[in-house]
């Protein structure tokens, strides 16, 4: 998958490696294991929805989209360009799978939010997820929504924070310090689990299990996760690998 | 064909809502702790599962709006015009109109008819703000009565919906049978001089310049422009044709709304003299709402004065 994204990246000549890499497993979880979805029908009313509130790890998306058989994989290597169905940011008009559109940082969860109020109404018992950037978080819009969430008392709805600790100018901590995130989410009124965002596992464990009103798994990530020269750096958040540098990184990652 | 009898337009616009949720279950009411300023408590109490108070977070309302269109409803959220629009205005771009979804957003208390509460409450860019956005409708009602038509009419448009009212009361302008088109205005009197386009609560003091013209030797054309976009283009391009030009008349920045819609069309269809009367790149201030329209020129004698210069620059 990591291979798959870099390549995408490489070839369209821009994007965002670092908070693609970061959310892999993440987004493998969902796709692979906690969400009902069904590629053969992406419209169906009771499946599980996703948003990708920080759209720029799009890439990321699109291959776990692809490898669930939403659209050709042959289809990727089309990122970011003139007439692609894989827009720059997520682009719901254009692509099979997608649930919402987003680019625009701190309103994935307010949507995600109003899309599991509406599924209650409905009587719907499908989930919402909603994944957002720990630097996002720096958006008080996104604050609104933790606010207002568990008194609309939704318990369907679970969002995900790729703590991946490093954001476009540098370390989250240096910039503007969001931790302590399981504090900050708990006084909010959320159910709050944290645990390696890099272990299937203990992800799979974290968000198991009914509760009341939402919840919030925080995954602590590493930006530029596999590549050893892209890990922890910000100069990674959104500039892609030349040729050189994509030739090293598979080197590291290694074969498919 | 003025009422006396006053009546504020947000009155029709809770009728509406009334009136659309006993047709359409796809309608829902968000609210952002100004329920009781625009009567939306009654939604509340006769449809207490389709209402729901956000608190103050117009971002928040809008993007839930969002949400909820993409499970298939149809939310209306409303507060005051200049925080429905202005507060929220990525979150209207990139999630409602970028997926073109059937939120309806109500402007309340739009232009200075929130007078003495000062410039920071004065919505005066909302129309040029939701204009712009790809896709959106932007309705601008005279009266309760077409307010209440708006929102009815609302639910059958496509994409995203801006309806602009104001909190003062207003002279009623039309009885409740004159429906809302988008992209229709409506031709409430012809003239042989000029053609006065007017939106929302402009549309009374027009009608009433009309009258005050006609002692002048001036015969206006008036039309209530309640479709800013998309724009009557066909009804400028009808009534036109032998005037000596135009002037819009709008309680909103005299840049980017209805004056420029209108003289965007004109400049390329039919280029003609006009005069724009709107709030003239400034911020209004504490003041009546009567008293704020005349020190903008958006009093009828102003819209008068505006009127005898246009007609007569034909020379």
């Amino acid at each position: 998958m990591r291979r798959t994204i870099l390549g995408m990246i490489h070839d369209a000549g821009s994007g965002h490696p670092g908070g693609s890499l970061s959310c892999v497993e993440i987004l493998v979880l969902l796709y692979h294991c906690l969400m009902r979805h069904d590629p053969g029908n992406p419209a169906w009313p009771g499946r599980d929805r996703f948003v990708l509130s920080k759209g720029h790890a799009a890439p990321a998306l699109y291959a776990v989209l692809a490898d669930c058989g939403y659209f050709p994989v042959e289809e990727l290597s089309t990122l970011r360009r003139f007439g692609s169905r894989l827009q720059g940011h997520p682009h719901m008009q254009s692509l099979p799978g997608l649930d919402c559109s987003t680019g625009s940082l701190g309103q994935g969860l307010s949507i995600a939010s109003g899309m599991a109020l509406g599924l209650r109404l409905r009587g719907s018992s499908a989930r919402v997820y909603c994944l957002l950037g720990d630097g996002e978080l720096q958006e008080g819009s996104v604050w609104e929504a933790i606010m207002s969430a568990p008194a609309l008392g939704l318990s369907n709805l679970t969002a995900i924070v790729d703590n991946n600790g490093v954001q476009l100018d540098g370390r989250t901590c240096d910039i503007v310090p969001v931790e302590p995130l399981v504090d900050k989410w708990r006084a909010f009124g959320w159910n709050v689990r944290r645990c390696a965002g890099h272990d299937l596992d203990a992800m799979a464990k974290a968000v198991s299990g009914i509760m009341t009103g939402p919840s919030v798994l925080i995954a602590d990530t590493v930006k530029g996760r596999g590549v050893s020269f892209m890990e922890g750096d910000c100069s990674w958040h959104g500039r892609a690998p030349d040729d050189g540098e994509l030739a090293d990184a598979l080197a590291e990652l290694g074969p498919c | 064909m003025l009422s006396t009898d006053l009546r504020p337009s947000r009155e029709g616009y809770l009728q509406g809502l009334l009136d659309a949720a006993e047709i359409d279950p796809r309608v829902l009411v968000i609210d952002g702790d100004v329920g009781r300023s625009l009567g939306t408590q009654a939604f509340r109490e006769r449809f207490p599962g389709r209402c729901f108070n956000l608190g103050i977070a117009e971002q928040n309302m809008a993007c839930h709006a969002a949400g909820l269109a993409l499970e298939g409803f149809m939310p209306f959220y409303a507060t005051y015009a200049v925080f429905a629009v202005g507060r929220a205005l990525d979150q209207i771009r990139t999630s409602i109109c970028n997926m073109a979804l059937p939120v309806r957003i109500g402007g309340a208390h739009g232009g200075s008819s929130v007078g003495p509460d000062g410039g920071t409450h004065q919505a005066l860019e909302d129309i040029s703000q939701t204009r712009s956005l790809p896709g959106m409708t932007v309705l601008v009602p005279a009266d309760a009565a077409q307010t209440r038509q708006a929102v009815l009419a609302s639910l059958n448009m496509p994409g995203p919906v801006y309806i602009r009212f104001g909190r003062n009361p207003v002279p009623q302008v039309y009885g409740e049978e004159w429906p809302v088109v988008s992209g229709r205005g409506n031709l409430l009197h012809e003239g042989r001089d000029i053609v006065i386009v007017a939106c929302g609560s402009m549309v009374a003091p027009s009608l009433e310049a009309r009258e005050v013209l006609l002692g002048e030797g001036v015969d206006a054309t008036v039309i209530d422009m309640v479709s800013v976009k998309p724009l009557d283009g066909k009804l400028l391009m009808e009534t036109t044709g032998s005037a000596a030009g135009v002037l819009t008349v709008e309680d909103h920045q005299v840049t980017g709304g209805l004056g420029g819609a209108v003289a965007e069309f004109l400049a390329v269809n039919r280029p003609l003299p006009m005069r724009m009367l709107g709030v003239p790149n400034r911020f209004g201030e504490s003041g009546t709402p009567g008293e704020l329209m005349g020190l903008f020129g958006l009093s009828t004698g102003g819209i008068v004065t505006a009127a005898i210069d246009l007609a007569r620059s034909r020379g």
